[in-house]
């Protein structure tokens, strides 16, 4: 095998599957018959998965044991009782039953910050894909350029900047930053770039149809595999949202999951404050579940379109 | 850690689609009816504050005497800051070390997957993925109760095993305490990305290595490598980035370990300590403004190495 | 992209922004103004009766209480209470709300240590224009002493801390060792404890910067001295070093357990035994009895180990008061609650509650000093703790910029607990580092 082979068959390989349409492949084996199925890599890569799933167990394990026998008992085992609903219970009721809005809260956010945020990127990505429009450089340098800045420079200017728009500790302090969401507008530059065919673009100007009735009648359903995993991953962004809601928001009944936990936690520190490690614990757990669902119910999805999006290079 | 990852600017190339010239798009304004919607909210979000934040540091206030415009002091004063570059230092400490072990394992562990070679290997994809999906407070949250000598896991173990773990929370080793969290975190994001682009490497390229009479290791070392090299220049420039802006988990760690986590751990720690402790706003601007341009620096630097290499 | 489209979009951004800011809902509070520039006693009374609307920023739970009773009783006026953080989080947060202009709530919640920050920056407001002078005499010296400033009056103390020593007393009775009484004592316990038992350690401490400057306190230390903007830093007197030569024994031979206070970590030593003593403020009861339910029975309260034989002298640790910050629309009603839940009513309530007074009355009354704490093995714990309230060493002052110097404590005094950096060395730069933010804030500051 010549050293040359690989960056001759890899730009090669990108033209003719890049005209294929975006589908899952089958998996075909590598080699022409069957790879042996080897243990001992399986049990490597069990050792990375084990990593990742021992933290996620201990928090199960300790989300069903009672606040005393958090203390007394071993980390990664059960203890004596198993106060799971117990305390899945006393979480939702805890302080007028303020996690069940804190959830509400955190779905709020997601819907119209992870829905705006595709929403733009998708827009965005199209355009950068299908259009050459003046500053169309100028675009992405900048978009990168921004997000090189760390959090911490903006989130004061934009503290005050939002504070006489008299929106801090409003809902819409947490959405509209969530709404800009670089890696999407990547993703779906890439994707559109690939899925959309410009012929049949061409196709539908030729007979008259608007650039937007295009875009919606046209190109959208091609790129629904991208949309889904710009959605899932800007959603996850947003679930997990934390630095910036910490600073705009002071009402309780406003923050999300993340703050009210972090609240929870910090409330064993002050002088006459009850001490519900057992509660954090178990808020921790339900709030990672409904991420892990969806992840779990749409993984066809962002797996195509993860693949497709990585096919440029 | 920021979960949006900056893409790196490897422009893809629109080109490519097909032989056929550029006149085929016009040159017109209707893209920016469609880029329209972003670049505003963008502008809000990111350009104003940007520009505010420029603008705070050149001045400067003081709880007695008020604000005044003092130019490029802040800037002078960062570049002779000893916390500041301290700062500097160990977030380019964690970035070479954490960055190259988390993509290294996220590439095995992916490069294992797609072999075909694993037994249930859906079943590891989504778990090795699954931390992703949890909030960086809450793995914080739960590592720092595992990190516990006394009665967290750490201690458990140290009492069941008669080992004697040292403390992660010791200024020793809270660095690679934190480094761990972040790559826990993110091992399966990186594993993901890695695997959906050997995914789409054509079965004729493994036919052809196949005739060739190539062994596995060589097929990874010719093809699957080279081919995704795009995917691992983003992801090292996101990871690249995300370290320069460490801040979430050391944040979180700080009241449990409180005299290895100074308020000037990170770069970015720092700033946050600047305003929010200190009501430095201007000095606190102008050290997250030249950690900015560093990062930018850095990831453009790594961006053109890793597209130079691809030419 | 040119200049003027960035700008065309901004402002276009920004319309829209505000557009939508306009129908966007907004934060509570800020209702009526009551009684627009008040200035007295009859004022109050009057923007009470009137009623309106007020934002209580607070993290004290007892307040949810005195907040019914309050509504029930003035039935006219509406609280909100918030709780926007505790400690360092609410102080930022009121830091960024006054600095915004709005949002500022109309009570806030301030410890003490805090106070002179905000009443130095006139953050907020002198209350003796509505007759706080009058409560002279209200409040036990330590707190009442730290809501003044100058000439002004710029809190209400709600609750006080005088120190005293908890210890469990069954670890000291299994191993035979006497509570101290001294802090020379204190060591010599601690050395015996932990010989007994190596898991056993009389404290923990990881480096706190309230419980250092109430130590130095009690030694009779005055680190810092404040005249208006004239601040000097002297971390080096008598009374801390003091403080220094005695905890460097102890951090020496590593007789403290290397916790942080409020962690997981340590409610569990508190509840196992491995941690025997605490030395802090009069309010740790409620967190006793709500935070470690396995060491009912077990704990004591005695007297504060003291730095001279016989002596009796004790410092305040923690405690907050509440103030009314300058730009809120409705002082009067506000001093109103104040007055309602510090001085009034709603003190007796924060007591049932479990929260620890600052008012003298209430400390001195039979009932006060007659209960009987179960927890606490039927011990007279308030006896204890109000003649520790009594013993505070008088003339303490903290920096206007307390809140910053504790931030960096750790990063100073803490290395002492981590490194071989002495005590005495971190204090040294400690007391550097606040010199340099001091001047740089404008302070003239001498050392």
């Amino acid at each position: 095998m010549t050293a040359t082979t690989p960056t001759n068959t890899s730009a090669a390989a990108a033209r003719p599957a890049a005209r294929k349409p975006v589908r899952l492949r089958s998996r075909a084996p590598h080699s022409v018959s069957s790879p042996r199925r080897s243990t001992l890599l399986t049990v490597l890569s069990g050792i990375v998965l084990l990593y990742a799933l021992v933290p996620l167990f201990w928090l199960f394990v300790n989300a069903t044991k009672t606040q005393s026998s958090l203390f007394s008992s071993f980390g990664l085992w059960f203890s004596g009782d198993f106060a799971l609903f117990d305390n899945i219970a006393r979480t939702l009721a805890y302080d007028d039953g303020i996690f069940g809005r804190w959830f509400a809260n955190t779905v709020l956010y997601v819907v119209l910050g992870a829905g705006g945020a595709t929403f733009l990127a998708v827009l965005g990505g199209y355009a950068l894909a299908k259009f050459d429009f003046p500053g169309k450089r100028g675009v992405f340098a900048t978009v990168i350029g921004a997000v090189a800045v760390p959090g911490t420079a903006l989130a004061v200017p934009t503290f005050l900047m939002f504070s006489q728009m008299g929106l801090t500790n409003t809902p819409w302090a947490v959405i509209i930053p969530s709404l800009i969401s670089p890696f999407g507008l990547y993703l779906m530059w890439v994707f559109a770039a690939e899925a959309i065919p410009t012929e049949l673009l061409e196709a539908a100007r030729v007979d008259g149809s608007s650039e937007f009735r295009t875009f919606f009648q046209v190109s959208l359903p091609l790129l629904a595999p991208g949309i889904v995993t710009v959605l899932l991953f800007t959603m996850v962004a947003t679930w997990n949202n934390y630095f910036l809601p910490l600073i705009m928001l002071k009402d309780p009944s406003w923050y999300p999951l993340t703050l009210g936990l972090n609240a929870w936690n910090a409330q064993a520190a002050t002088a006459g404050g009850e001490a519900i490690f057992d509660l954090v614990i178990t808020g921790s757990l339900l709030t990672i579940l409904p991420l892990i669902v969806a992840f779990l119910f749409l993984q066809r999805y962002w797996q195509s379109g993860l693949a497709a999006g990585s096919v440029k290079e | 850690m920021t979960t949006t990852s900056p893409p790196v600017a490897v422009p893809p190339p629109v080109d490519a689609l097909s032989s056929r010239p550029v006149r085929r798009r016009r040159r017109s304004w209707i893209g920016w009816g469609f880029v329209g919607p972003f670049m505003a909210v963008f502008a809000l979000v990111f350009l104003a504050p940007i520009a505010y934040s420029i603008y705070l540091s050149l001045f400067r206030t003081q709880m007695v005497g008020g604000t005044q415009f003092v130019g490029f002091d802040n800037y002078a004063r960062a570049f002779g800051d000893p916390q500041f570059w301290s700062g500097v230092s160990r977030v380019g400490l964690f970035l070479l070390v954490q960055v190259p072990i988390m993509l290294g394992i996220a590439l095995l562990v992916a490069l294992a997957i797609d072999s075909g070679r694993l037994y249930g290997k859906n079943f590891f994809r989504i778990s090795i993925f699954l931390p992703y999906a949890v909030p960086a407070v809450v793995a914080t949250l739960m590592w720092g109760f595992m990190y516990g000598t006394r009665f967290g896991l750490v201690g458990n173990i140290n009492d069941a095993l008669g080992t004697s773990i040292p403390n992660p929370l010791s200024p020793d080793w809270v660095l690679l305490a934190i480094g761990n969290i972040v790559t826990w975190e993110f091992v399966g994001y990186n594993m993901l990305i890695f695997y959906s682009a050997l995914r789409v490497i054509p079965t004729s390229l493994y036919e052809a290595a196949e005739l060739d009479g190539a062994s596995q290791w060589q097929v990874v070392r010719a093809i699957k490598i080279p081919a995704i090299r795009g995917s691992l220049v983003i992801a090292t420039i996101f990871s690249i980035i995300g370290s320069f802006q460490l801040f979430n988990e050391p944040s979180i760690l700080q009241s449990l370990a409180p005299n290895a986590i100074t308020t000037y751990f990170t770069p970015n720690l720092y700033a946050y300590s600047l305003s929010f402790s200190g009501q430095q706003y201007n000095y606190s601007a102008t050290v997250a403004i030249i950690m900015g341009v560093l990062t930018m620096i850095v990831a453009y630097v790594v961006q053109l190495r890793g597209m130079r290499k691809e030419a | 992209m040119s200049i003027r489209t960035t700008r065309a979009l901004r402002a276009i951004a920004a319309a829209g922004v505000v557009a939508l800011g306009l129908a966007a809902c907004s934060s509570g509070g800020g209702g009526n103004d009551a009684g627009g520039d008040a200035s007295s006693a009859d004022d109050v009374a009057a923007a009470l009766e009137e009623g309106g609307t007020l934002t209580v920023w607070a993290w004290e739970p007892t307040l949810t209480d005195v907040v019914s009773e309050f509504e029930a009783e003035y039935p006219n006026v509406d609280v909100e209470l918030v709780n926007a953080g505790t400690g360092n989080d609410q102080y930022t947060a009121l830091q960024n709300a006054i600095a915004a202009g709005k949002g500022v709530p109309d009570v806030a919640q301030v410890e003490y240590y805090a106070l002179p920050q905000f009443a130095l920056s006139d953050a907020v407001a002198d209350l003796s224009a509505y007759g706080a002078a009058d409560l002279d005499g209200t409040f036990t010296p330590g707190p009442w002493n730290a809501v003044q400033q100058g000439e002004g009056i710029y809190g209400l103390p709600m609750d006080s801390g005088p120190m005293a020593l908890f210890y469990n007393e069954e670890v000291f009775t299994e191993h035979g060792v006497e509570v101290p009484t001294t802090w020379d004592g204190f060591v010599e316990a601690a050395r015996a404890l932990h010989e007994a038992d190596p898991d056993v350690y009389i404290t923990n401490d990881t480096g706190d910067a309230g419980f250092t400057t109430s130590l130095i306190w009690q030694a009779g230390g005055q680190p810092f001295q404040v005249e208006g903007t004239d601040v000097t830093v002297d971390l080096a007197d008598e009374g801390s070093t003091q403080f220094a030569q005695t905890w460097q024994t102890l951090i020496d031979e590593d007789l403290l357990a290397p916790v942080s206070s409020w962690s997981d970590e340590w409610y569990q030593g508190l509840g196992n035994g491995t941690i025997a003593t605490l030395a802090i403020g009069a309010w740790m009861p409620a967190n006793l009895e709500s935070g470690v339910p396995d060491g009912a029975g077990k704990w004591r309260v005695a007297p504060l180990p003291q730095w001279e034989d016989g002596a009796s002298a004790s410092a305040e640790n923690g405690g907050s008061a509440l103030s009314v910050p300058a730009a809120s629309q409705n002082q009067a009603l506000a001093y109103g609650f104040l007055e309602y839940a510090n001085a009034g009513d709603g003190v007796q309530t924060r007591i049932d509650g479990g929260a620890f007074p600052a008012t003298t009355a209430e400390l001195e009354s039979d009932e006060f000093q007659g209960y009987e704490s179960e927890y606490f093995g039927g011990q007279k714990i308030n006896e204890v703790l109000a003649q520790s309230a009594a013993d505070v060493v008088e003339g303490w002052s903290y920096l206007p910029f307390q809140v910053y110097a504790n931030s960096i404590f750790n990063d100073t005094v803490g290395q002492a607990y981590v490194s071989s950096t002495t005590l005495a060395e971190g204090l040294q730069a400690w007391q550097d580092a606040s010199v340099t933010y001091g001047t740089d804030q404008g302070f003239t500051v001498n050392q």
